[in-house]
């Protein structure tokens, strides 16, 4: 048949795989039909065909489950836990989802018969329990195929009766024409005279909605007959998984009928000791699996049944269940499901009584820490009784720590974390991290453990917020260690440090803490290497700095200093940190210009040239071109405020050195920009700091501003660019300030220009000389500006020039004032000036002649023509 | 094989305008009859085929002309009857004793199956239902059916020729099944493949339900009853 060629692909690789199996063991054939040429290479590539399958479906299902209610986990979520859980391989995937695409053309070609084989095959496969582990994931997804042929059915018979206008929601068995009637007859007598009891079974109950249409009653009967005809089914796993088929179809179709539930439940139970029995004994040791991975696969058919039966479930019934899990001898399988079925609320008040029970279970079979998980599981989100919950703990742990495996150790363990951080203090904790450091070391376990390892820290940090008391716990540092793969390490250090900065309101000096938070800092800066990706970098960093902000020592400002020495030997190679510790240094030496109130006395002033020093052979580390620029310009300029003269020199002189190194294009977020604007920027910076700035006694007159000029002068700037001259510009209203008697601004008890030279007119001289050099150099540039496709810049840079001589120049002169008539009409020229700032200037300079000290002014303004443009 | 009933519903040379519309009103009184006088008037040594019911209608047309003819079959599904027959509930057990056709009886495995049908006397329309338990069995069962059977008897000179057919065969425990636990019997009668228990003098027909176990690879059949 259809299947055939595919499902003995299937089985012969397990055979080769587990050589256990002996031969095929798939449904006999009856009738062969042809198989695509290679379906399978098709479906390999691209994403897992049956997920897309599921993901469309899931929309249509979740409409039908609003009925049952919200607080139901609907099916599509336990779906994929248990695919995910009882891998499968991707062949058998592949066999269900062709068998699907088989399935959806016969439907759509209009072969139901055809369709209604196919689902059969299908359904046949879940009575061969080879390959016994992969069974809960092909019973998944083989019963995504028979949602689907249900709903198909269904909807077909619904549009029969949908003429002339579609049948209501809550239609009855009236509202059915009698020629749907009819075919959904047809259904449920075709699908009766299936010989094999299996597939008779699935798919009536995948059928069980079209009931509707034939009699009211037709489901509460139904439901009743098919719990009893799976007692029919002898293999105990068989009957359980169908058992939750039908559940599962029972609550959606009609989730007021619940009888039909517990029946199911008690059937099982009455079959239960089938599983200690001689054939499934014997069908184990052909296929080589153990009793408690064997038992495991019942959990999720058992759970999902006792879900649908403890939903809204009254607390009677709840109670009963668990007498009747006692009378047979607190089965362990059975606890297990009870626990995780039942409301997490209804499990915590009895946690007490559950651990009794646990105790009482057989040793033999299911492993006891399975249990005490799933105890674990419900007092996660439920709390027991206050003065129980010490007990528990103590019982649950006493378990736990006997658990040999460090696998099952792990994941019990870890949740039972969460349950111990809800309602303890950091003791227990404690002692719960030195457990499990003492389980996971040997043989380093941990390796295999580590997303376990990974959840037990997050859980710690949700409930711990207090540092100072997360660090106290004196295993919580060796069991951070256990986290030796580079990577997750780093995500690990990350986790803890995005909550200490979510959580961290006040700024810090306890020692635990800082040397915690450095010891994991520095784990994540040493992940950094050749290969680590920007973002990553930039985002550690970004992590880093926030720790680095959080600590503060008060008033002691040379411990935060030492601090930040030592911070910068441990983050050299993350340059965001280090530019913010120069940043905090700075802000140190400004703090102690605060608190001493402008006047440093020796110790204070030794200390902010310590903080400049440590700027000073900090910045250079770095290799951002700007990033440099601008510190030193910053530090030079706390370096001033503090006083610190040759420090400030220094700085200045470093940055004019570094000018030349400027290349001409930066990256800035992966895109190459010309660094021209940034280097303008920069320069006007620096010169209006230059103001304040007095000349060094060993050097000559102006001698920062004539270095600066060199080197923009030398400075290899972009060809056809203005950028040199727009520099020369920006200088004229400096010197024009540098000349003045009484500086704009001025630096509390530093001593600028003007009053070292106090007005000497050598001085005077020398600016006149610099301005004049500058102007010589602009009116260069602007002749050569003359030809045709050089106008409009020429324009601009001509009336740049005019509005500085403007503002700063003193017009009385009359060469000045005759060179600034020149410059506007140089400009205007060509027409290219904008006649609306042209005007504004005509009205402001008018404006300013009104002024007694600037009547001079007129005159100029009289010879400042407008020309239109045409 | 078959009866006929011929009825002219037209004299010759009369002529009928469209739209006239011919009530047929012998189906229903005629059926009962047609019944008995298919089982008197067939016989078959192996079997008889599922009886069935075609209206055919000629018309004959005047010389040069080819007569016309059209045949149509139709099912016929009779009402439940009236008075309500008293189900008999039978009980059955079966062990290796009650079988027939063994040969060597000692070497069987040990078992013991009992049951019970609801009825003998089932309603076509309904299923059949009853239970059926493993009480203990030596060797596991693989599993368990139900097969339907209708047996033919034919009485004549040289005594009677019996034959059975199989109409269905439908399984109800797959597998081990759990000792002890009562397992439904439910068996929806196929509808175009059963026919009532039917008794003449010389014919007989009658559907006998059998059961089979499959015990590991042995087959032991069983007949359990009779309805």
């Amino acid at each position: 048949h259809l299947l055939n060629p595919l499902i003995t692909s299937q089985v012969t690789d397990t055979k080769t795989r587990r050589g256990t199996r002996k031969g095929s063991t798939s449904s006999s054939s009856s009738s062969s039909s042809s198989v695509p040429a290679d379906p399978l290479s098709s479906m390999l590539d691209g994403t897992d065909p049956l997920s897309m399958f599921a993901a469309a479906s899931a929309s249509e299902r979740e409409n039908e489950e609003v009925s049952v209610g919200a607080d139901f986990e609907p099916w599509s979520s336990k779906r994929g836990e248990i695919l995910t859980r009882f891998t499968t391989t991707e062949k058998l995937s592949i066999v269900s989802y062709m068998s699907f695409i088989h399935f959806v053309t016969a439907w759509g070609s209009d072969q139901k018969v055809k369709a209604l084989k196919i689902v059969i095959q299908c359904s046949k496969l879940l009575s061969d329990t080879s390959v016994i582990q992969f069974y809960p994931s092909k019973f998944v997804l083989i019963t995504d195929i028979l949602d689907t042929f249900g709903g198909l059915v269904y909807d077909r018979i619904w549009t029969m009766c949908s003429d002339p206008r579609p049948l209501p929601e809550s239609f009855t068995v009236d509202d059915v024409s009698d020629t749907a009637k009819e075919t959904c007859l047809n259904w449920f007598f075709k699908i009766a005279s299936i010989r094999e009891l299996l597939p008779r079974l699935y798919v009536e109950t995948a059928i069980l909605k079209c009931n509707r249409f034939l009699n009211k009653t037709g489901i509460q009967e139904t439901l009743p007959r098919l719990t009893a005809m799976i007692r029919g089914i002898g293999d105990p796993l068989v009957a359980a998984y169908t058992r939750a088929y039908l559940c599962r179809v029972g609550i959606e179709v009609a989730p007021h009928l619940k009888d039909s539930l517990d029946r199911n439940f008690f059937d099982l139970l009455s079959t239960f000791r089938q599983i200690s029995g001689e054939s499934v004994r014997s069908q184990l040791v052909v296929q080589r699996v153990e009793i408690p991975e064997y038992l495991t696969l019942y959990s999720p058919a058992i759970s999902w049944i006792l879900q649908c039966i403890a939903h809204r479930a009254p607390e009677h019934l709840l109670t009963e269940m668990m007498e009747r899990c006692k009378k047979l001898g607190n089965n362990a399988l059975l606890l297990n499901s009870v626990m995780r079925a039942f409301r997490p609320e209804f499990v915590a008040a009895r946690a007490t009584d559950f651990i009794g029970m646990i105790k009482d279970c057989d040793e033999t079979g299911f492993p006891k820490h399975l249990l005490f998980g799933s105890l674990g599981r419900s007092l996660a989100c439920a709390d027991p009784p206050e003065s129980e919950r010490l007990t528990i703990l103590n019982e649950a742990w006493k378990v736990i720590t006997k658990v040999r495996s460090p696998q099952d150790y792990i994941i019990c363990a870890e949740i039972w974390v969460e349950f111990t951080c809800r309602h303890f203090t950091k003791r227990e904790v404690n002692t719960v991290l030195a457990d499990i450091i003492k389980h996971m070391t040997p043989d380093r376990a941990f390796e295999d453990a580590y997303s376990q390892l990974q959840s037990v820290i997050r859980k710690i940090l949700t409930y711990f917020h207090d540092f100072s008391i997360l660090f106290s716990m004196e295993r919580f540092l060796p069991f951070l260690d256990m986290f030796q793969k580079d990577s997750v390490r780093v995500e690990v250090c990350r986790s803890i440090m995005e909550v200490f900065i979510k959580h961290q309101v006040d700024l810090t000096r306890d020692p635990v803490i800082l040397n915690a938070m450095l010891h994991i800092c520095k784990a994540m800066h040493d992940s950094v290497n050749a290969l680590t990706l920007e973002d990553e970098k930039r985002s550690l960093s970004l992590l880093i700095i926030g720790f680095i902000r959080m600590v503060s020592f008060g008033r002691d400002f040379e411990q935060q200093l030492s601090f930040c020495v030592e911070a910068r030997a441990t983050f050299c190679n993350l340059e965001p940190v280090l530019v913010q510790l120069i940043h905090t240094v700075n802000r140190l030496a400004m703090e102690t210009r605060r608190v001493m109130k402008g006047n440093h006395s020796r110790k204070t002033a030794a200390f902010v040239r310590a903080c400049a020093a440590y700027s000073f052979i900090t910045i250079p580390s770095l290799s951002s071109i700007f990033s440099r620029l601008n510190l030193y310009l910053l530090s030079g300029q706390v370096a001033l405020a503090n006083q610190c003269l040759s420090q400030a020199d220094a700085f200045l002189k470093a940055a004019v050195s570094v000018l030349p190194e400027v290349p001409r294009s930066i990256s800035i977020e992966g895109k190459l920009r010309s660094s021209e604007n940034f280097l303008l920027d920069f320069v006007n910076n620096f010169l209006a700091t230059l103001l304040v700035i007095p000349d060094h006694p060993e050097h000559g007159v102006l001698y920062l501003v004539r270095g600066l000029l060199n080197m923009v002068q030398d400075y290899t700037w972009e060809e056809n660019s203005d950028a040199k001259m727009r520099v020369y510009v920006s200088a004229l209203p400096l010197l024009a300030a540098m000349s003045q008697e009484t500086y704009i601004y001025s630096v509390p008890k530093v001593d600028s220009n003007e009053t070292l030279y106090g007005g000497d007119p050598k001085f005077l001289s020398e600016i006149n000389k610099l301005s004049e050099t500058l102007i010589g150099q602009v009116l260069d540039h602007l002749k050569t500006l003359g030809r045709e496709e050089y106008v409009r810049r020429q324009s601009t840079m001509a009336f740049s020039l005019f509005s500085v001589l403007l503002a700063h120049g003193d017009l009385r002169n009359n060469k000045l004032s005759q060179l600034a008539v020149n410059l506007w009409n140089l400009s205007h020229k060509h027409g290219h000036c904008e006649t609306r700032i042209s005007v504004r200037t005509l009205e402001h300079i008018k404006h300013q002649a009104q002024q007694p000290d600037l009547t001079h002014l007129t005159d100029t303004v009289q010879r400042l023509m407008l020309q239109s443009r045409t | 094989m078959s009866v006929t009933l011929d009825i002219r519903l037209k004299r010759a040379n009369k002529v009928y305008h469209e739209g006239v519309c011919f009530s047929v009103p012998f189906v229903s009184f005629r059926l009962a009859c047609c019944v008995s006088n298919v089982n008197v008037n067939t016989f078959s040594p192996a079997f008889i085929c599922f009886i069935s019911y075609t209206l055919r209608c000629d018309m004959r047309r005047p010389l040069l002309a080819k007569d016309l003819s059209r045949n149509c079959e139709f099912i016929i599904h009779c009402q439940p009857q009236k008075t309500k027959v008293a189900p008999t509930p039978v009980n059955f057990t079966i062990t290796p004793d009650t079988l027939e056709n063994i040969k060597e009886r000692g070497s069987l495995p040990k078992f013991l199956i009992r049951g019970h049908l609801d009825a003998t006397n089932c309603v076509i329309s309904q299923p059949l239902t009853g239970e059926v338990v493993v009480e203990n069995s030596d060797i596991p069962i693989k599993s368990i059916e139900l097969q339907l059977v209708r047996v033919e008897t034919c009485g004549c000179a040289e005594g009677y020729a019996r034959d059975a057919t199989e109409i269905q065969n439908i399984q109800i425990a797959e597998g081990d099944v759990c000792h002890g636990l009562s397992i439904p019997i439910y068996m929806v009668f196929p509808r175009l493949f059963t026919c009532p228990t039917l008794e003449t003098t010389n014919f007989k027909i009658g559907q006998v339900c059998r059961m089979t176990l499959l015990i590991s690879t042995t087959d032991f059949p069983r007949n359990c009853s009779q309805a």
